[in-house]
């Protein structure tokens, strides 16, 4: 007789071993989409605070643009729309390897990039002009003075708002389940079809978001504790 | 060190310098004064192209600062500005706000830096304070530690805006004697201030601006005791009898 709760299914066999895959995706697409989005969204900021107006316009455009729709249908149209467009060799060399996760990298970049720029555009505009003027007294050039002096301090203040980015980021990866990335609710369903357990495959699953959302937000703290915001 | 030429600078419609014509001899102290709105800070922040002119020419040690081939943060980085608001880098602590430009801009390696900034700190008094943040130091200290990292570049000429206008007044005096020792060390200075008695004892020369104007220019003995133009002696008698009117 099988037990209420199978926590065997989860801890060894088959079963844990397609979902623990399905949570290292789970990861990547949060580790690789972050490292692509964090460092994007500070380019369309300074692009957005640029003193030339076709710069400001075209980071406005972008932000507005991507946010605005969902972001089932940007990982839609990066897996399906966006392929069509490219010459057949190229798409033949793409699909090939691996243009799931591929599509679904660049749909939760773009994404996260558009809200992120919007968090670290307000964090740069917190600092105080003075300290940009003071630094290019000293002789530094712009991209110097915003580098040295302007972001080590924009990003400590934009910390909060920019760890709340990630935890949808962490949460959306799931949303690329639709385009058959086979990351943690793809494989849950997986195991839900294979066993017929829905419980403990989506118990997994919930459990593992939830856990390393926490470890997000302490990450947050920690980082806080150890950089904390000064003012003069 | 520093010629000025026929210089004029508008916001939009309003002229805040008309016709600038001045120079500075290397290690002469100049003091700018005048009253709020006379484009004293204004002239001071073209010097180093904090603001854009809009016609005249600025030469400071055979550099034309609005020539077309003026690379300019090295331009800048030989001359060391103090702000009225002090601007330290709140994020790092004193001892790296007076290594961050000579590590990055002259090259010194982080020891070299290091001893040198230890050094000019312990010249304005602060040696104790390299380790604090500037949050946790007063005005009259964060004011102190300003200059010492204007003079970490080493720079010819330093420029101070209102330097002691954003200060208790307990702690101005402190910061007027690392000007004056500076001075005394054959420092080329160009200082806006309302501190008439730094005028008086330290500057070689004093300009009276109004409206954008250079009215009158004297050594400090003429300056104070036969002031010519009718302007001078007005701001003169109102900052040294305030309740005139009253009584």
């Amino acid at each position: 007789m099988t037990p209420i709760f199978d926590l065997n299914l989860l801890l060894t066999g088959t079963y844990h071993d397609w979902l623990v895959a399905g949570l290292i995706t789970s990861l990547s697409l949060t580790g690789i989409s972050l490292a692509l989005a964090l460092p994007l969204a500070i380019v369309i900021a300074l692009i957005r605070l640029s003193p030339v107006k076709l710069l400001q316009w075209s980071g406005f455009a972008f932000v507005e643009a991507i946010r605005n729709v969902p972001l089932l249908a940007h990982l839609l149209f990066w897996y399906f729309g966006a392929p069509e467009l490219l010459p057949t060799a190229l798409r033949e060399w793409l699909y090939a390897r691996n243009v799931e996760a591929t599509s679904a990298i660049i749909a939760l970049t773009l994404y996260t990039a558009a809200y992120m720029s919007e968090d670290v555009r307000s964090g740069i505009r917190s600092i105080p002009g003075q300290q940009f003027e003071a630094a290019r007294a000293l002789g530094f050039s712009f991209v110097a003075s915003m580098r040295l002096v302007v972001l080590p301090q924009a990003l400590r203040v934009t910390i909060p708002p920019l760890i709340s980015q990630t935890l949808n980021l962490w949460k959306d990866t799931s949303i690329a389940t639709v385009i058959g990335v086979a990351e943690l609710m793809y494989q849950a369903a997986k195991v839900e079809s294979a066993t017929f357990r829905s419980f403990e495959a989506f118990a997994f699953a919930s459990v593992c978001y939830l856990g390393m959302s926490l470890l997000i937000t302490g990450a947050a703290g920690w980082y806080q504790g150890r950089f904390p915001v000064r003012t003069a | 060190m520093i010629q000025i030429e026929k210089v004029n600078k508008w916001y939009g419609s309003y002229q805040a310098l008309v016709n600038v014509t001045e120079s500075v001899a290397k290690g002469e102290v100049v003091v700018v004064c005048g009253p709020s709105g006379s484009g004293k800070s204004t002239l001071i922040r073209t010097l180093n192209r904090l603001e854009p002119i809009q016609s005249g020419r600025i030469v400071i040690d055979g550099v034309d600062a609005y020539g077309p081939h003026v690379k300019l943060n090295a331009f800048r980085s030989h001359i060391g500005f103090v702000f009225q608001q002090f601007n330290l880098f709140p994020h790092i602590t004193v001892l790296e706000n007076c290594t961050l430009a000579p590590t990055r801009l002259r090259g010194l390696k982080p020891s070299e830096a290091r001893d040198e900034a230890l050094t000019l700190l312990a010249r304005v008094g602060l040696a104790a304070k390299a380790r604090a943040y500037p949050g946790e130091l007063s005005g009259g200290q964060q004011q102190r530690v300003a200059i010492a990292r204007a003079l970490a570049m080493r720079p010819p000429l330093m420029l101070f805006d209102e330097p002691t206008s954003a200060l208790d007044p307990e702690m101005v005096g402190e910061v007027l004697l690392v000007m004056r020792d500076l001075a005394r060390d054959g420092m080329t200075m160009v200082c806006v201030t309302h501190e008439m008695g730094f005028a008086r004892d330290v500057a070689d020369r004093v300009l009276f601006m109004d409206e954008g104007k250079v009215l009158e220019r004297a050594v400090p003995s003429e300056f104070f005791a036969r002031p010519e133009h009718p302007r001078l002696r007005q701001f003169l008698s109102d900052i040294r009898t305030p309740f005139a009117e009253a009584a």
